[in-house]
């Protein structure tokens, strides 16, 4: 019977790993990122990676942790501060950085994911995203053509997964892992709580398990805050 | 005197309706979500996949799931909602979001907005403000007025752009700017803080401007 569950992040990579592949990560900020498969992936030692996401996290925490150890070769994403060793790399030609806007980036994951090779987008015209690209006019307004991403893997961070690979969020932690869980030939979902088949309402489920190949429960992730910001009481 | 930061941010919060579903970037518009007008129902927007956001926590109840575009502990309010990064982002390319308030290094005259990059000195990105100026129907840019003595306002962008043509009004320490179009110039000067002079913005702004207080 075939089995999605794997007891640890470094065993559900162990065979999927080479140099110079496509990895798509999951996260924003330090939020919702596949912190124990990244940290698999930086003990592998894999380098001349590409990897695709929102933005390099901070030093030496989630895609920071690859920054630190020069596994990639070139980051698609739509910020890169906040990681001062990153910025250090990349002003002096060490790495790779395509700009890729938020919404053209997460657009281009799902197209990926879907079967779409290209698609339109008012996005970016006029500006440097623009350069090198088809332009086409409709209805009056100009649109850039962008391309599709599909990678080779997929990392994903979920709050609770059933053995089948279904998957809920929590919070903003959802935001680009369950685009990104459509887009690659394996995805690897790391979740908080594994459960079984019928515990989480189908009503409720926001990647179904078909997008998932492989899932490892890691329990309590100590989750870091980017930002703390609170108030007094009164 | 000039407006301070948070006088820039209450002078912005005053274009927002009620109704409205609203988008703010990060510095001094992240301030407007201190002064939206009273009674009026207002959903603040949060690129990662939230609307609906609610004031900081209370000390102890941050958590590290619930966080705002700028990586700031946030909390829940009874209308909110949470989605991907996809639906987040056609939610502003779509034209759904009503207004979105931005910083700015740069506006010309034209309206053209720079905001993302100063090259080979600042490596940051544009986020998501290339796909809020692309979709958004009314864009607001608060920044203050120089930057070194140097004019924010100016006939050209020489910093990278983020959308040609698309700001519709600026707000910074000295004035207020709308920018229209369909006219020549297009940048019209319509209101002037406490006590700053016409004098003091014409020698502080590079842009070509009509003065038109009303």
């Amino acid at each position: 019977m075939a089995n999605k569950v794997y007891k640890e992040s470094a065993l559900a990579l162990a065979d999927l790993l080479q140099d110079n592949m496509t990895i798509i990560s999951g996260g924003f900020g330090i939020c919702g990122i596949p912190d124990s498969l990244l940290a698999a992936i930086e003990q592998s030692g894999v380098t001349g990676l590409t990897i695709v996401t929102n933005n390099p996290g901070l030093d030496g925490m989630g895609v920071g942790r690859l920054v630190n150890t020069r596994q990639i070769k070139k980051l698609i994403a739509s910020y890169a501060g906040e990681n001062a060793t990153f910025a250090k790399q990349y002003l002096a030609g060490e790495v790779e950085l395509e700009y890729c806007p938020q919404g053209t980036l997460v657009e281009r994951i799902r197209a990926g994911g879907s079967g779409v090779p290209a698609f339109y987008t008012p996005t970016g015209v006029g500006t440097q995203v623009a350069e090198d690209k088809e332009t086409r006019v409709f209805d009056g307004r100009e649109y850039l053509l962008e391309r599709g991403i599909f990678g080779d893997l997929a990392v994903i961070h979920a709050w609770k997964g059933d053995t089948e690979g279904n998957l809920i969020y929590r919070m903003t932690a959802r935001n680009f892992n369950p685009v990104m869980a459509t887009a690659a030939k394996v995805t690897v979902a790391e979740v908080e709580y594994l459960v079984e088949p019928g515990e989480i309402d189908p009503e409720h489920i926001i990647t179904p398990g078909i997008f998932v190949k492989r899932i490892v429960e890691v329990a309590k992730p100590h989750k870091h805050i980017e930002k703390r910001t609170v108030r007094p009481r009164a | 005197m000039p407006w301070n930061r948070e006088q820039i941010a209450a002078r912005a919060a005053k274009e927002l309706k009620d109704g409205f579903y609203v988008n703010l970037g990060i510095g001094i518009p992240t301030l407007v979500a201190n002064m939206l007008p009273d009674g009026l129902s207002i959903q603040l927007h949060s690129e990662n996949g939230m609307l609906g956001m609610g004031p900081f926590p209370y000390e102890g109840e941050e958590d590290a799931d619930l966080i705002n575009a700028g990586k700031e502990t946030i909390t829940k309010v009874p209308t909110t909602s949470f989605f991907d990064s996809a639906l987040s982002f056609g939610m502003m390319r779509g034209g759904h979001i009503n207004i979105s308030i931005l910083g700015g290094l740069q506006v010309s005259e034209k309206g053209d907005l720079a905001n993302w990059t100063i090259p080979g000195k600042m490596v940051k990105g544009m986020g998501g403000a290339m796909d809020l100026v692309a979709g958004v129907p009314r864009i607001v840019v608060v920044m203050e007025h120089e930057a070194k003595g140097e004019s924010r306002l100016v006939k050209e962008c020489t910093l990278p752009l983020t959308g040609k043509q698309v700001v519709d009004l600026v707000i910074t320490d000295l004035a207020v700017f709308e920018v229209d179009p369909n006219q020549t110039p297009s940048l019209r000067l319509i209101e002037l803080a406490p006590d700053v002079t016409l004098e003091e913005v014409r020698q502080k702004t590079a842009a070509n401007y009509v003065e038109a207080l009303s």
